[in-house]
């Protein structure tokens, strides 16, 4: 185990350098001067010149990137062009709407792809199967900005079920003041019990979080009927149904739980995906997460803030290949021979 | 699968050749109907399309969001354009950038697969670090960081979507190539002589490229979802292009009064990259089998 864990952590180091290099190339190539972007088009000489040395451009290629690594690991990301803050704090500020919102997206997600992956596999060829395959396929093929905008009209501006944009009612910051610790709204409201601001967030959460939850639902659907199924069809099936269990049984009680695993490993890949797909949804709900933060510093060619996002959600990724790989080690030893 | 022919039916006509062909699957073979129609739409569509100027810069302010009706099935935008006839040229736009980036991520990620494949060795481990790095970034965050930094087009577009899929396909033909080339007939060239990159092109290349074919089909949706994402964005074609991404964007404003600027380019991008999933999905399931 010891030097399953090794190499694999070995194998992840190596990729956070390529992905730390290769966001460095791709900023690189944006046409236009860095310099005159922070600086603004009316910047004299000397100005543009101290911006220039502030951004180190004046130096060679490989020492830029020898800076840009050793700022990265000391913990400076940059400055904003857009803010003008430290790139670090935007994230430490837009990351966690962002993750409140797509891990809401995933928790819809499991409760309903997972239920009615098990019901296709159940009634496989049937009409409840076929259903589940086309709406599942429906979910993975929609486009994410387009249903955002869609349920927005609908319920929000149409019906006003729901509130149109947002994270929570900021008129309430007034009447009942909200304690920051750990910067997710509805977590902080719920551990300071702050129920009005709780209630206001929930409900400006449903629909983003429904949007978003669409393709994890869809694929998780998937991938657990063609897993349940090839389970049931396991020797271990066979015998439990010789001994008189029923088909519901056989596919709940036994195969499910082997027939989770590679589901789990789907989860952690589609956390990063969704969080990318979050983007455009945030920009439809003006969500303040880490997609409006992309959003804002794409219209001002902000580069150390896209550069900033690129390799923060580069780096969950990576993450959460990685505990999936170490989890699945721990239960299943084969894994550990590849 | 169950067959639902008509008990009657002769058992040669439950099973024509298309069927045979697409697998068993009828979801299937609804993707790949659904599929041909789109593709038929974009081929014809200057001939099709009702108002066939209104797919460029044509302007009729006079006729501006008109309601869907008989003279436009699909209603009229803001500057009074056919919705219709320019989804039907969305197609075309839509189906280009999905060959252009699965023929060129397809032909790069088969070539280096092949390589990694066959030679192995470091060779082998230096292809896959590579790929690693660029699978460490979800496709649509590395097309949007390289969107940003080239210049908004449907080119840009391609390559950025291009730069990266590709390894998703060196990853895969590498795995096969890997095994194909422990088979006997490859044994029996190298004795024979034959050189090692002859042996490549001409005996693992072939022998390798079925599961690479499966994936391509099962991937044009994705690439259709990706870059209507980055039209939608404001990163890919521009005025007066058809392209539906850009449609719901330039439309999103008017969707609670003129719904229908919104919902057919929407439509479209649903619709197509549906029948890529289905008849991929169909094709894989065959291919495993």
């Amino acid at each position: 185990m010891l030097r399953y864990l090794t190499r694999r952590l070995g194998q992840a180091v190596l990729v956070v350098a390529g992905v730390v290099v290769l966001t460095f190339v791709i900023m690189r190539l944006v046409p236009g001067d860095p310099a005159v972007a922070y600086a603004g088009p009316r910047a004299s000489p000397a100005e543009l010149a101290a911006a220039r040395a502030q951004f180190g451009l004046d130096d060679s290629l490989p020492v830029q990137l020898w800076k840009y690594v050793r700022d990265l690991a000391g913990g400076n990301w940059g400055v904003s062009l857009h803010t003008r803050q430290p790139v670090r704090d935007d994230l430490f500020q837009a990351f966690p709407a962002s993750l409140e919102l797509v891990g809401a997206a995933l928790i819809i997600a499991i409760v309903v792809g997972i239920p009615l992956g098990v019901g296709a596999a159940r009634f496989k060829g049937k009409f409840p199967d076929l259903s589940i395959r086309v709406s599942s396929m429906l979910a993975v093929s929609i486009p994410v900005f387009w249903l955002a905008l869609a349920l927005q009209t609908v319920f929000a501006s149409g019906l006003g079920w729901f509130p149109v944009a947002g994270e929570y009612d900021s008129a309430l910051d007034k009447t009942s003041p909200l304690h920051v610790y750990t910067n997710i709204t509805a977590v902080d409201a719920l551990i300071t019990g702050n129920w009005p601001i709780l209630l206001s967030a929930l409900a400006h959460l449903v629909l983003p979080a429904l949007v978003i939850a669409a393709y994890p639902a869809g694929v998780i659907a998937q991938m657990t009927r063609a897993s349940l199924i090839e389970e049931s069809a396991r020797d271990h099936a066979r015998l439990e149904r010789a001994l008189g269990f029923g088909e519901t049984s056989v596919l709940t009680r036994f195969a499910l739980r082997p027939a989770l695993n590679p589901v789990l490993s789907l989860i952690a890949l589609v956390f990063a995906y969704s969080i990318v797909n979050g983007f455009l949804v945030e920009a439809v709900f003006n969500w303040p997460g880490l997609g409006r933060y992309a959003a804002d510093s794409i219209r001002s060619l902000d580069t150390p803030s896209i550069a900033g996002v690129t390799l923060l959600v580069a780096v969950l990724y990576v993450v959460a290949n990685l505990a999936v790989d170490l989890i699945q080690g721990v239960i299943d030893p084969r894994m550990r021979a590849r | 699968m169950t067959v639902s022919a008509s008990p009657e039916a002769p058992p040669v006509l439950r099973r024509t050749a298309l069927r045979h062909l697409a697998g068993v699957d009828r979801l299937a073979m609804v993707g790949a109907v659904l599929l041909a129609l789109i593709v038929l739409a974009a081929l014809l569509a200057p001939l099709i399309a009702p108002y066939p100027d209104d797919g460029g810069s044509a302007t009729h302010p006079l006729d501006a969001l008109l309601p869907p009706s008989g003279a436009h099935w699909f209603g009229t935008d803001q500057v009074g354009r056919d919705v219709l006839s320019r989804v039907l040229y969305g197609a075309r736009t839509s189906l280009l950038i999905a060959v252009a980036v699965l023929v060129i991520s397809g032909v790069v990620g088969v070539v280096l697969g092949v390589v990694a494949g066959y030679a192995g060795g470091w060779v082998r481990d230096v292809i896959m670090r590579v790929t690693d790095v660029f699978l460490a970034f979800p496709a649509l965050l590395l097309s949007l960081a390289l969107a940003v930094v080239l210049q908004p087009s449907v080119t840009t577009v391609i390559v950025s979507i291009a730069v990266t899929w590709w390894p998703w396909y060196t990853r895969l033909t590498a795995s096969v190539a890997a095994s194909v080339s422990t088979r006997g007939f490859v044994d029996a060239a190298r004795c024979l002589g034959v050189p090692a990159p002859v042996i490549a092109i001409r005996h693992v290349l072939p022998n390798s490229l079925t599961p690479v074919l499966v994936q391509l089909s099962l991937d044009g949706g994705g690439v259709i979802l990706t870059a209507a994402a980055l039209s939608y964005l404001g990163l890919g074609a521009h005025e007066p292009t058809s392209e539906w991404g850009l449609m719901v964007q330039q439309g999103q404003s008017l969707f609670t009064t003129d719904w229908w600027v919104v919902t057919f380019p929407g439509l479209a991008i649903l619709v197509t990259a549906f029948a890529f999933n289905v008849l991929g999905e169909g094709l894989r399931a065959r291919l495993a089998r």
